[in-house]
């Protein structure tokens, strides 16, 4: 069976006994937008979907068991709540060393975020990736001291890139276009 | 923002692992000594005040579909103007301003790879302004549930 959202080569997720695919398709567009709050969110969206409440429930368990959903729970904005200075630290490292060290740097507790970029050059040299979502500008530029005096970096090629504005931020849609 | 402390014990405690089951939010209740209808209350209020986007999955996107960071380098008096622009495309999900010639930063997703290069094409078509397009290669830490530092926040 050939979903439009669904990579060719990942039809196992549907692969949830007698479920309709089409509303599986449907139950995943509605949690895009989270889960309601009512008191039955399970049945809210099985009544949306044209699922039962049961298949609706063995359909999440299922996704998280396969890490379609990789977490389940409050999506906190942290902005919002006083964390104003986030960082995207950005370093040149060596190819051969590059997994090893993003490994490393996301050990570390101040690191919310860390992976591997493929550079463009001229224009962006860069290949590894570290959020650090912080609540001020010095405390964040003290982490990052810390990280490269820990983990050694001090002679490899970085940047620091602050953002003191979010445009926007709200979920992935994957299915939905809205 | 300050939270009060059932707030704050909400969000400790359910980051991750909401349960899935006929009533969660009657569990989570239970658990912090709550009822079902103030979990419920306290939920939208939060939402409300924006200090949650959602209650829900966190998908991964490489199983969901496609994603990509993208970035350009938008005249600094234009900034809002490529900033609306970019909102209006269709899969963006976050865009952000950033300290640098590249100084939009932006995630989009689509069903498929076709679609977001499409989708991408079609944006640095309508902006006439340079993109990097940077796919994510190896994700070390992917998840942003982590703990709040209540204490050092203002």
């Amino acid at each position: 069976m050939n979903l439009p959202a669904t990579r060719q080569d990942q039809n196992y997720l549907f692969d949830t006994h007698s479920i309709s695919a089409w509303g599986l398709l449907r139950l995943r567009e509605q949690l895009e937008n989270g889960l309601p709050l009512t008191p039955r969110p399970y049945l809210t969206l099985a009544e949306r979907t044209g699922l039962t409440e049961q298949q609706v429930m063995q359909a999440v368990s299922q996704w998280q068991q396969q890490g379609l959903i990789k977490r389940l729970g409050l999506v906190v904005k942290h902005r919002t709540l006083g964390y104003r200075a986030n960082a995207m630290a950005v370093w040149n490292v060596p190819d051969d060393r590059v997994s090893e060290l993003g490994k490393a740097l996301a050990a570390s507790p101040v690191v919310t975020l860390c992976y591997q970029r493929p550079r463009r050059l001229p224009d962006w040299p860069y290949n590894l990736f570290c959020m650090i979502h912080g609540i001020d500008r010095n405390r964040v530029q003290g982490q990052l001291e810390q990280l490269v005096h820990e983990h050694r970096l001090e002679d490899i090629p970085h940047a620091v890139l602050f953002s003191n504005k979010a445009y926007l931020q709200r979920g992935g849609r994957y299915v939905s276009d809205r | 923002m300050r939270l009060d402390m059932a707030d704050r014990q909400l969000i400790d405690r359910y980051q991750r692992n909401l349960p899935v089951s006929e009533r969660p939010y009657e569990d989570m209740a239970r658990e912090l000594g709550l009822t079902e209808a103030e979990v419920i209350e306290r939920l939208s209020a939060l939402q409300e005040q924006q200090v949650l986007s959602r209650v829900g999955p966190v998908f991964e996107h490489s199983q969901a579909g496609a994603s990509l960071l993208a970035a350009v380098a938008a005249p600094d008096e234009q900034m809002d103007l490529v900033a609306a622009r970019i909102n209006r495309a269709p899969g963006v999900n976050h865009n952000y301003a950033r300290e640098h010639t590249y100084n939009l930063w932006f995630v989009m997703t689509a069903p498929n790879e076709d679609t977001l290069e499409e989708r991408l094409d079609e944006l640095e078509h309508q902006l006439k302004l340079p993109m990097l397009r940077l796919p994510m290669v190896e994700g070390y830490h992917i998840d942003l549930g982590f703990d709040i530092d209540w204490e050092a926040l203002p």
